[in-house]
């Protein structure tokens, strides 16, 4: 497949800090990638770099083939566009917002409006033309400025955390349109985030920036379904546990991880291993359920944190589990701290650190 | 005493209802020197404010310190400068500006113009840097996505302009110094005002007062009006 943009050992030094540190990527034309990675790795350097409005310290950069340089950078920054992280609008209405970059482009009148109308019912913003861009709510912004980025159908679209500090509807819808307009479109897009959740549901590839560097680059399965040490030491994955493991005679592993816990993980290693159960994937239960999963604990609940849609819990089984469930799930099973409860997670949910 | 006050008050409103010549014609005057050397010195103050906001180079510093610090010089001493400057034995002497409106209009424009770049310049510093990056990676050229962070920083500008334009019409050294307040040619508001408060012509000068207080005020509400209704 076409690579759209391709970075070759690109440096980015600010001072005595290196913000990029010889990073080398290649984007394929068409796919979504995600670049993760927590604050301070280096995303937003990268792609404002990516998009031609900073140039990097050292390396190359080709889009499309074309080496970038000073002769061309300006007019291959036109078929790139970034959306900013912290909302940026231009103090005036949404349909100036959205506007500037066709007027900028020279389209008509007529044809800005009609692109203007459509795009704003993209991110189901209709009728908003004649708001005041700082005067509707965060998520209602950021929409805008998806908008306004992808009004200019440009073939590269960059995004910065869209969706950071959104609730779960603006979220979505932020996450739906940039996954139609690649489909219907075949635009690239490149997407910092360190919602790793989202990054494997809406990108096919990703890579994993720390301390600007890249240290992992695969399908998005490949890198957040079997973590690394790379990804755990950003992630702060819960519900890990190091212990020893023995091989059973039916294919999978026991691990000992102490305090009377062994858990049965479908993989087979024996000795030292580090573990890890991702919350959603525990089953919670006042009683006993009767499944296929090997993994049966009873606990108690000793700390509750509602997080809008979903409530995490903290269960003492012994060892501490960390399970997350929906809030409507919260209150039919009627929990508080103390309740017993039962907690069931599958052999193959347990992934090797 | 209160009685002449109170007369001189009373005999003010009627020159300036009445639309007295000598009143209109001075009031005029002023807001034509002033509006002149406001627009003078944004003409030459908006781009130095500009390059100073939005790029970073080498004693950008010292230079914004300086336009800071000449934001309180003593209007007499310019007027002395500017006044040798002029004057038939100074270097700029052939073009025998002294005493005329325009040297008026250039020492006021000299004045007022640390105000116009150091206002401003924090207008400009104040607008989120993002919006540069942004009309950049819309497809403005360097030079677009300069007027766009021009453009958001208007509300700053406009206040900046109407600093200036106020300082310019209510300051007395430099008008006084290079204009010589020559009656029915060089005299203003501020120039007149002293004379004639000297001469003991006390209801002139009260009407003029008011006059220049009025400009101001209206000046300073209306934009401010105008400002509120954009946002």
């Amino acid at each position: 497949m076409k690579n759209i943009i391709e970075l070759e050992n690109i440096t980015k030094t600010y001072g005595n800090i290196t913000a990029l540190d010889h990073v080398s990527l290649k984007i394929r034309q068409g796919e979504i990638f995600t670049i993760a990675g927590p604050n301070g790795s280096g995303k937003t350097t990268m792609l404002k770099i990516m998009a031609f409005i900073d140039t990097p310290t050292s390396g190359e950069i080709h889009f499309n083939g074309v080496k970038v340089g000073d002769e061309n950078r300006s007019q291959i920054r036109t078929k790139c566009t970034m959306v900013f992280q912290k909302t940026a609008l231009f103090n005036t209405t949404v349909y100036k917002n959205i506007a500037y970059g066709l007027k900028l482009r020279g389209f008509s009148k007529k044809e800005i409006d009609e692109r203007v109308k459509d795009v704003l019912g993209f991110v189901k913003l209709d009728g908003y033309e004649k708001r005041f861009a700082k005067k509707i709510s965060g998520g209602e912004q950021q929409r805008v400025s998806l908008a306004r980025a992808l009004v200019l159908d440009t073939e590269l679209l960059l995004l910065d955390e869209p969706t950071a500090n959104l609730d779960p509807k603006n979220m979505s819808i932020i996450e739906e349109t940039v996954s139609r307009v690649n489909r219907e479109r075949k635009n690239t897009a490149v997407m910092a985030t360190h919602n790793l959740f989202q990054a494997e549901t809406i990108t096919k590839r990703a890579a994993l920036l720390l301390g600007g560097k890249i240290v992992e680059v695969g399908t998005a399965q490949e890198i957040f379904r079997t973590p690394s040490k790379h990804l755990t030491s950003f992630a702060r994955l819960e519900n890990v546990f190091s212990g020893t493991s023995r091989i059973l005679k039916e294919g999978t592993s026991l691990i000992d991880v102490g305090d009377g816990v062994e858990i049965e993980a479908a993989l087979r290693k024996s000795g030292k291993v580090s573990v890890f159960v991702r919350p959603e994937d525990i089953i919670l239960s006042r009683k006993p359920i009767s499944s296929s999963a090997r993994n049966v604990f009873k606990g108690r609940i000793v700390e509750i944190s509602d997080l809008e849609s979903v409530v995490r819990l903290r269960v003492d089984a012994g060892k501490q589990f960390v399970v997350q469930i929906t809030k409507r799930s919260f209150n039919e099973m009627q929990l508080n701290v103390r309740s017993e409860v039962f907690l069931t997670f599958k052999a193959s949910s347990v992934h090797v650190v | 005493m209160g009685n002449e006050i109170i007369d001189g008050f009373i005999k003010a409103l009627q020159l300036i209802l009445s639309g007295d010549h000598t009143v209109m014609e001075i009031s005029g005057r002023s807001i034509l020197v002033s509006g002149s050397a406001t627009m003078l010195s944004v003409l030459w103050g908006l781009p130095v404010a500009t390059i100073l906001g939005l790029k970073r180079f080498r004693g950008r510093f010292v230079l914004k310190g300086l336009f800071n610090a000449m934001l309180g010089i003593p209007t007499v001493a310019l007027g002395l400068v500017l006044y040798l400057f002029f004057s038939n034995a100074g270097p700029i002497g052939f073009l025998h500006v002294l005493y005329s409106p325009p040297a008026m209009i250039i020492g006021q424009a000299i004045l007022i113009t640390p105000i116009t770049v150091s206002f401003i310049t924090s207008a400009i510093e104040s607008i989120d840097p993002e919006i540069k990056d942004l009309a950049k990676t819309l497809g403005a050229s360097e030079t677009e996505a300069s007027i766009a962070v021009l453009k958001e920083s208007m509300s700053g500008v406009v206040l900046a302009i109407t600093a200036s334009f106020n300082r310019a019409i209510a300051e007395l050294g430099v008008v006084l110094m290079v204009g010589g307040n020559i009656a029915g040619f060089t005299s203003v508001l501020t120039t007149t005002i002293a004379l004639e408060t000297n001469k003991g012509n006390i209801e002139l000068s009260i009407a003029l007062a008011i006059i220049l207080l009025l400009i101001v005020s209206v000046l300073s509400v209306s934009i401010n009006l105008i400002q509120r209704r954009k946002t």
